[in-house]
């Protein structure tokens, strides 16, 4: 569990992280999201304990990182933003190294080595040089040195930054799968990973908090929640009878591809009638879809909102 | 393995899979051999022992220790990887304590190769071989606690040249506020005694004893002392750094 009391962190006149209060239980894997510069990698420094809050604490399984730190430290594994690594130790060397300073010497810890190196697909590798590897194989020499130890609580800043497709999603793989009783904290700025990975979502921009939700709650916030959209070649008749459903509240046309979208009033859902419509009027549908909402634009909203004076409601979960 | 080894062992390994190891033993070896034989005028003297050697060492050390101790944690700090160690579960005290020992054994070691002077000057002579290893501790210690000022120095900065400069300027300090021309610069009642008293902290004196072969427990306390308030005050240091 990783908790955060109203944490804290100021350099100089700058506040970059603003009295963040979140609670991460086991199971919940959440994904941090925010602009560049909002504040996540220094929540997660203060969270691992590389970085002293300017106030407030936070609690990693129950341990005060202020009052127990080594414990707080034991408890947790951490991927610090660029996967940094001493780049003239062989992976072996550093995984080992690892596993001194974690004090990782019983049998089981050296399966547990074997196991870690099959899952990132070191194998290949461990004996070359950090500084010779890609920025995929580095990233995954950081993610082994996260879990090596098995940790309850892991904390990764930025995980798939750098990986092509197929290793973002072995990453994700791996994620899923330690996902279960454990407490994830995941920092991202991509909109996919989220998706992919988090059953929760917490934005915050400029230090401060702006949303906690699942990603599913945040899709509704969008306006294309529940939207129409579809591609049907000379649909300008039909357009303006769309408009005169009841139910409907918008209709937009996008002008590149010709794709209608409809936009259903607050609480109504529009696939059913608009479905009959096109269908009376003969119309050649290739391709309808239920829109669930756009990540991208519900977080540009928060965000661009939180810029303001008052910061945008966040749905709590 | 406790942290404090693993931290000597990566450091202690990192030497010497870099140049850097080697570019110092033999710089160290050759330097002593040239200022012992031609500076030192070892032969000149007619005597059987290693006072030409031992004297050179400050300067020697001057030069060379910086170079060993620049990276320490400038280094770390410039890759990022000071955010992995610590996060991992160590506290800085070890960290420093596994960084210092790793840079003490390394200089132990190059000062250990340097035997070759030694079996020469039994060989020449009737030696007093209780001064020589009275001398090499002496030295050693003496090293220790130049490397503690580089630890120091090389927590302040993430740049291993800043580093450098700023070590070697504060050992040179420590060495030279103890040279009698310094001293005599400063007369008068108040200036003089306060200078003769700032030279009681010298490295030079406390050296110059052991090296002779007198074994003062003052001496041998005041590089203990030095190398552990240089080594405290880099561990403060690195943790008042985390809070900015």
């Amino acid at each position: 569990m990783i908790e955060t009391d109203q944490l804290t962190r100021c350099y100089g006149n700058l506040t970059a992280v603003d009295a963040l209060s979140i609670r991460v239980e086991p199971g919940q894997v959440l994904g941090l999201l925010g602009p560049n510069g909002a504040g996540k990698s220094t929540a997660m420094r203060m969270i691992s304990g590389f970085l002293v809050p300017t106030s407030g604490t936070a609690r990693v399984c129950g341990h005060d990182i202020l009052r127990e730190p080594l414990a707080a430290k034991r408890a947790l594994g951490y991927l610090p933003e660029g996967a940094p690594g001493y780049g003239e130790m062989t992976v072996r060397e550093f995984l080992h190294f690892i596993q001194h300073m974690r004090r990782l010497h019983s049998e089981a810890d050296w399966q547990r080595f074997d196991q870690v190196v099959q899952q990132l697909q070191l194998e290949e590798v461990l004996d070359s040089c950090i500084d010779t590897l890609s920025k995929g194989l580095r990233r995954r020499t950081g993610l082994a040195q996260a879990i090596l130890h098995d940790p309850p609580v892991l904390m990764l800043d930025e995980p798939t930054d750098g990986l092509d497709p197929n290793q973002k999603h072995a990453v994700r793989q791996l994620i899923d799968v330690m996902a279960r009783n454990r407490t994830i904290l995941i920092s991202t700025h991509l909109l996919e990973e989220v998706h992919a990975l988090c059953n929760r979502v917490v934005i915050i921009a400029r230090g401060r908090l702006l949303a906690d939700a699942t990603p599913a709650e945040l899709e509704q916030q969008s306006r294309y929640h529940g939207a129409v959209s579809f591609s049907a070649p000379g649909s300008g008749m039909a357009q303006e009878m769309l408009g005169r459903l009841p139910q409907v509240a918008a209709i937009e046309v996008d002008p590149l591809d010709g794709r209608t979208t409809v936009f259903p009033k607050p609480g109504e859902r529009i696939l059913g009638p608009v479905q009959q419509l096109l269908r009376e009027q003969g119309l050649e549908v290739s391709e309808i879809q239920l829109e669930s909402g756009r990540l991208d634009e519900v977080f540009r909203h928060i965000t661009a909102a939180g810029d303001g004076a008052a910061p945008a409601a966040g749905t709590a979960s | 393995m406790s942290p404090v080894t693993a931290v000597l062992r990566r450091e202690l390994r990192s030497y010497f899979v870099t140049p850097v190891a080697y570019v110092f033993l033999v710089m160290f070896l050759v330097l002593s051999a040239i200022l012992t034989f031609f500076v030192g005028d070892f032969y000149e003297r007619g005597q059987a022992d290693l006072q030409p050697f031992f004297s050179m060492q400050p300067w020697l050390y001057l030069i060379l220790v910086p170079a060993v101790s620049m990276r320490m944690w400038a280094e770390e700090a410039n890759s990022g990887t000071l955010e992995l160690l610590l996060t991992l579960p160590v506290t800085l005290a070890q960290a420093m304590a596994g960084k210092f020992l790793a840079a003490w054994l390394f200089v132990g070691l190059a000062l250990a190769l340097t035997f070759p002077l030694w079996i020469t000057v039994n060989y020449l002579g009737p030696a007093d071989n209780g001064v020589i290893v009275a001398g090499y501790l002496g030295s050693w210690l003496m090293a220790g606690s130049f490397i503690a000022i580089g630890a120091c120095m090389s927590a302040l900065t993430r740049s291993q040249v800043v580093a450098f400069i700023l070590t070697a300027l504060a050992c040179a300090l420590f060495v030279l506020i103890g040279m009698p021309q310094i001293v005599d610069l400063f007369r008068g009642p108040v200036m003089g005694k306060l200078v003769k008293g700032i030279a009681h902290l010298s490295m030079l004196r406390h050296f110059a004893a052991i090296s002779r072969g007198v074994l003062d427990v003052r001496d041998l306390l005041y590089f203990v002392l030095t190398t552990f308030g240089w080594l405290l005050a880099g561990v403060l240091l690195l943790d008042l750094k985390r809070t900015r």
